[in-house]
């Protein structure tokens, strides 16, 4: 998995000024000091230790590095390295000239401009491709799971150029009575381009969960029949749909005057609209780096501690997050009305509600191949734009309205619910943990590009390895299994009450503080687990084999 | 006596759910609630003594409505159709949950049927003595004296007290004088391995300048039983300033110039006043009807609660460092020495001593640091009729810390969440001996250990469910050191909000854990028969014993796991669209083993109301019209 230490891209050449510094010390979280030798390569900050075992060893990422602070004493140079994911590290270098070169070679190599300089195109992998992961999740074998349950629906490929919607698949899967007409009429009349699709198929009640973006109605109340006509189609005769604007009604009012608007009452008599406010864009980013911020310095006291939580608003965003994603599986299930889920260009807060409302209603969502999938269709192929969201994460100097750690929050859901049940998921919080870590730097070409059309011309399929390749490799033994697990079919309905809602201590306080006695304490149940399992096993075979030689010997009577 | 009123609603406390509609009676002990409205017959138990308010809100149009506040947390909302009824039910309840005398007390009634022999044999369960025979005493240092057989030394003190035994009779009857209320310092926890000692008073009748000999011959006399160490700390667990304050009434506290090699230190803990109060508004936070994350956190801060427990948990992690690490003893005391002294005092011991995190362990701590040295249950617990401003939530802190170094150390009790609330339960439940009176000379003059029986082999009876199925046992840890950074310390939602089911995970953990643990035995019991049956008929087990005797079929029943933690009746039940969370604990009457594991994962969710957000839109909806007219 990784690349010599010797600079072996000839592209990054120039940009490392100072390729190795000896004596130099890594300070980390839960570890001695250790002094060794740093190497710079073209993706990689390389520390080895001149113990010969080779344990003392830093390989990380430039991806990774959110950002660098350099500071000197005398001659002894220090450079502090905060990560994406969010570990801090220290380096002691001596010699100011090595220490000035190393940061600003880890400064221009953290921040390539080109994605194709990035390190999945570089990666090769050392594991053996079980199943090709970019070819795991495609939209056909999706649509083919719908239509052995309903035949309402149909693959159409109207943006297989990317023409009528950039940010959209080449398949996408809309109701059998609306034509490819029909969609490019009502992409002219949905902020860029996106016109309702199917998000989610409800096979118990058959009701359906559709995602798109704004309506462009103005100021004047522009309206488009096909626009209604596409809605109107998903609906059962004389029932009614709900609408779910994750904007609240006076920025959904407000949108107008930019040529947004909302779905009026008049035009689509059929929908009752709700508002249920989620934030969105650097304010979220802005609330990760206050929380963060909060986790790292441990000098507060008690109250001090509360407060900056409180003023974070991080745990806010996630109730209101759970709350909207809550109403959208109660319209489905309960009301048994299909909905439509949109804010403003239907890119972030829309697929947080959409994919969360599906981790609650479909059990498959709660498994791990399900949850890829899951990832692959509300996220990637339904485009969110990765690249310019994960950007930077909690240390982030730039503070771009771009920036927002939209993925990160759904994971944190993901995880409250997980919380609340814990044997309802396949996978475990490392599963997730590792999504958050990937989603930010990554030697797998997943999380590159904005939108589908943007890695079909990176070529990403054919230039990187597919992080579902990785991950599936093998079925067992996974570090990512939940031994709780017990599939049950139900829907499962979390609390979001701010008692039930609780900081994700995997993430924030992972580099804070020393998570040995809750890892021991998993290992235990684990092996709880695992040993029940065998005494199973072993207590049906035992009984298999007494059977056998019962009917052996019942055989024997009669011959 | 006993009241039957008909008609009478239980609301649902966070939701606009239909409310339960039932029979409410009074009993001579209980307060018990039929739900007659639901399927499956439902009753609500509320014992008397666990009733901590009962108020009468103003008359609605459905009828009369009752609030109870219980001490355990649990809150009842009822409403009763016609007034005479509700006045009649509220004043019986202001009556029989405020007892006046002892002897009306549960305990003295309560009565499980047991043999006599069984109740003297449960009163000796605990035997201290055999605690302080573990930490090596009597030994060169320490003696087990009987010095206050009569009360002469301290009448909140147990008749047997252990000291040093380099302290004479006249030190300790010296020392006595110039402690207050004569609570002398004794030993509560001696470190074998390095002889540091823990030990524990009241505070010094010092006022501005007072002297008293005896007094810092004692401490002497402590330090010295300690050889390893030059000095011992003193620590005062009260603020600065509250000790400054006692010195002008005569009280306060030691001086380091007149004691040989001490290092005295205050450890900021609040007093019994400020801790009620703080609860209170804790559990305003925690009763806040659909209150947002800000409003949550800013209340729990505001409440100060989790700022308490940390004071409390730093100072048993500065007495087992400075007893492990620096081998000094500590004296501790706070004014009286019954209340932060008895926290910090068996934290430390908690936090030393594995022993203390099994089942009989804490059992010892309890009976040795909170009953025998004279915390004021009684008063603390408000278990009379009496001074509302003696009421003060210190056992249940130290009950949260023990919770809290659980949530940090998942592997290191015994027993688990449940054990906790079980013992809390009981504190204030009256129902057992144990937590009597004020101090052991009431509990004689009760004769608690003839007319009532002692809560610990009650809970031992129930150990199944209060074990940890994580514990690693007795020697995976030696001593803990928790973080007490901010961050480390949880609001314990199963204690302050135990009675809505629906914040807490669907799924349980720990049950699911006990499932497999009793699995565990079946299955390894059907392993070992049919392995015994095997080699007979000529199999590949030839070490075994045969036996024919045993059959197989009763395996067949565990070989399909049970799966005790699926949410299986969110499908069933009514629609919840608009529910959230559950109040009160529902018991079957006729228990049926589906339904009670149902109850395991309460079905009522904090779900976000959907009828008030349309009545927002609506009314947004209708502005919107105004404005295009």
């Amino acid at each position: 998995m990784r690349n010599g230490c010797a600079g072996r891209n000839m592209e990054f050449a120039e940009l490392i000024k100072t390729p190795r510094a000896d004596n130099v010390v890594l300070h980390r979280p839960f570890y001695p000091a250790v002094e060794g030798t740093l190497c710079l390569t073209g993706h990689h900050l390389i520390l080895s230790s001149r113990r010969q075992d080779n344990a003392e060893e830093l390989w990380l990422l430039h991806s990774n590095i959110d950002s660098i602070e350099k500071r000197f004493v005398g001659s002894l140079g220090t450079i502090i390295i905060k990560c994406k994911d969010l570990r801090i590290i220290q380096l002691d270098i001596p010699g100011m000239e090595e220490c000035l070169n190393i940061a600003s070679s880890i400064e221009a190599l953290s921040t390539l401009d080109s994605v194709t300089l990035m390190y999945p195109f570089f990666y090769r992998p050392m594991f053996e491709v079980v199943e090709d992961g970019w070819h795991s999740f495609l939209p056909e074998r999706e649509f083919e799971l719908l239509s052995s349950v309903t035949n309402e629906w149909r693959l159409s490929y109207v943006n297989k150029e990317f023409s009528v919607c950039p940010s959209y698949p080449p398949a996408v899967i809309v109701p059998k009575s609306i034509d490819d007409e029909a969609l490019r009429r009502v992409a002219t009349f949905r902020h860029g381009g996106r016109f309702p699709v199917l998000s989610y198929y409800h096979k118990k009640n058959g009701m359906v969960m559709m995602r798109s973006s704004q309506p462009l109605t103005g100021t004047n109340g522009r309206r488009c029949k096909e626009d209604s006509a596409l809605i109107n189609a998903t609906l059962r005769a004389g029932k009614r749909g709900y609408i779910i604007d994750t904007r609240s009604l006076n920025v959904a009012q407000q949108a107008r005057a930019k040529g947004g608007g909302f779905e009026q009452e008049v035009q689509y008599p059929q929908w009752r609209r709700i508002h249920k406010s989620v934030e969105r864009y650097n304010i979220l980013q802005e609330s990760l780096i206050k929380l963060v911020e909060a986790c790292n310095d441990q000098s507060h006291n008690m109250d001090r501690w509360l407060s900056k939580l409180e003023a974070s608003n991080w745990l806010t965003h996630i109730k209101e997050i759970l709350t909207a994603a809550c109403l959208a599986a109660q319209c489905i299930d309960r009301e048994g009305a299909s909905v439509l889920v949109h804010g403003t260009e239907g890119t972030d807060s829309t697929l947080q509600i959409t994919s969360l409302a599906q981790i609650i209603l479909d059990p498959r969502c709660r498994t791990i191949r399900g949850f890829e999938a899951l990832v692959e269709r509300e996220w990637l192929q339904a485009g969110h734009p990765f690249q310019l969201r994960c950007a930077q994460s909690a240390y982030s100097n730039s503070k771009q309205k771009w920036e927002s750690p939209v993925f990160f929050l759904f994971l944190d859901c993901v995880w409250q619910i997980l919380r609340q049940f814990p044997c309802s998921f396949e996978f475990n919080e490392h599963f997730l943990v590792m999504l958050f870590e990937h989603a930010y730097a990554s030697e797998f070409g997943t999380f590159l590009g904005n939108n589908e059309s943007e890695r079909c011309k990176l070529k990403l399929s054919q230039k990187t390895m597919s992080l579902w390749s990785w991950v599936n490799r093998h079925q067992e033994p996974s570090k990512f299994k939940n031994p709780l697990f017990e599939a049950n079919s139900l829907v499962i309905w979390p609390s979001v009450a701010p008692q039930s809602l609780q900081l994700w201590e995997g993430v924030f306080l992972r580099w804070n503080r020393s998570s040995k006695f809750l890892d021991e304490a998993y290992e235990e149940m684990n092996n709880i687990i695992e040993y029940n399992k065998e005494l199973q096993a072993k207590v049906n075979a035992l009984r298999r084999q007494l059977a056998e030689l019962e009917t052996d010997d019942g055989m024997q009577e009669s011959s | 006596m006993p009241v039957e009123v008909e008609n009478v609603k239980l609301l649902d406390r966070y939701t606009n759910r239909k409310p339960a509609n039932g029979t409410l009676y009074l009993t001579a002990t209980h307060l018990i609630y039929v739900d007659a409205s639901a399927e499956v017959r439902k009753e609500t138990w509320i014992l008397h003594h666990h009733i901590a308010t009962v108020e009468k809100l103003p008359l609605t149009t459905s009828g009369c409505p009752l609030l109870i506040h219980c001490k355990n947390f649990r809150v009842a909302h009822f409403v009763i159709g016609h007034e005479r009824d509700c006045h009649e039910v509220y004043t019986s309840l202001l009556k029989l949950s405020q007892p006046v005398k002892p002897e009306e007390l549960y305990a003295f009634s309560y009565n499980p049927k047991m043999p006599k022999d069984n109740r003297e044999i449960g009163w000796k369960l605990i035997d201290l003595k055999v605690d302080y025979q573990r930490m090596g005493i009597p030994n060169d240092f320490w003696e087990i004296t009987d010095a206050n057989k009569d009360y002469e030394v301290c009448n909140t003190y147990p008749p047997e007290i252990v000291v040093p035994k380099a302290a004479s009779k006249a030190t300790v009857l010296g020392s006595a004088k110039f402690r207050s209320r004569g609570r002398i310092p004794v030993l509560s926890y001696l470190y074998k391995e390095n002889n540091a000692a823990i030990c524990r008073c009241s505070q010094p009748l010092s006022g501005f300048s007072a002297r008293c000999l005896e007094d810092e011959q004692m401490l002497q006399a402590i330090r010295q039983a300690n050889p390893g160490s030059p000095f011992m700390y003193v620590v005062d667990t009260r603020p600065k300033l509250n000790a400054m304050a006692n010195r002008a009434a005569g009280k306060g506290y030691e001086n380091e110039d007149n004691y040989d090699n001490i290092h005295f230190k205050f450890i900021g803990i609040e007093n019994i006043h400020v801790m009620r109060s703080s609860l209170q508004k804790l559990l305003e936070v925690c009763e806040t009807k659909s209150p947002s994350m800000s409003d949550f956190l800013t209340g729990l801060e505001n409440s100060g609660w989790l700022r308490h427990i940390k004071a409390i948990m730093d100072a048993g992690v500065f007495l087992a460092k400075a007893v492990k690490e620096e081998k000094a003893s500590v004296l501790v005391h706070c004014s009286d020495g019954w209340d932060r002294t008895a926290q910090v005092c068996s934290l430390a011991s908690l936090l030393l001593d594995p022993f203390y995190r099994t089942f009989k362990g804490l059992m010892v701590l309890i009976e040795k640091e909170w009953i025998a040295m004279g915390h004021k249950f009684s008063h603390r617990c408000g278990h009379l009729d009496g001074d509302l401003k003696e009421v003060s939530p210190v056992f249940t802190q130290f009950t949260e810390c023990v919770w809290q170094l659980m949530q940090q150390f998942p592997c290191a009790f015994e027993f688990n969440e449940r054990f906790l609330l079980e013992i809390h339960d009981h504190v204030y439940s009256c129902q057992f001996g144990n937590f009597l009176g004020t101090c052991y000379r009431e509990r004689e003059v009760l004769k608690i250990f003839e007319k009532t029986h002692s809560l610990w082999p009650f809970l031992l009876q129930k150990k199944q469910e209060f074990r940890n199925p994580l514990y690693k046992g007795f020697t995976a840890y030696k001593e803990l050191k928790p973080n007490t950074l901010p961050f480390s310390f949880q609001f314990w939602c199963g204690m302050y909000n135990r009675f809505d089911k629906g914040m807490h995970p669907k799924q349980c953990v720990l049950d699911h854990l006990l499932n497999c643990m009793s699995q565990k035995m079946k299955l390894e019991n059907n392993a070992t028969d049919l392995e015994n049956k095997l080699p007979f008929l000529d199999g590949p087990l030839p070490n075994e014993v045969c036996s024919l005797s045993k059959i197989v079929n009763a395996s067949v029943e565990s070989s399909k796991t049970p799966m005790l933690n699926t949410p299986q009746d969110y499908e069933s039940e009514p629609p919840a669209l608009l529910t959230n969370g559950a109040i009160v604990e529902e018991v079957d009457i006729m228990p049926d083993q589906d339904q009670k594991n149902k109850e395991n994962f309460a079905n009522h969710h904090d779900l976000p109301d959907l009828n008030s957000t349309m009545e927002v839109i609506e009314s947004d909806a209708k502005k919107e019209k105004l404005q295009h007219q």
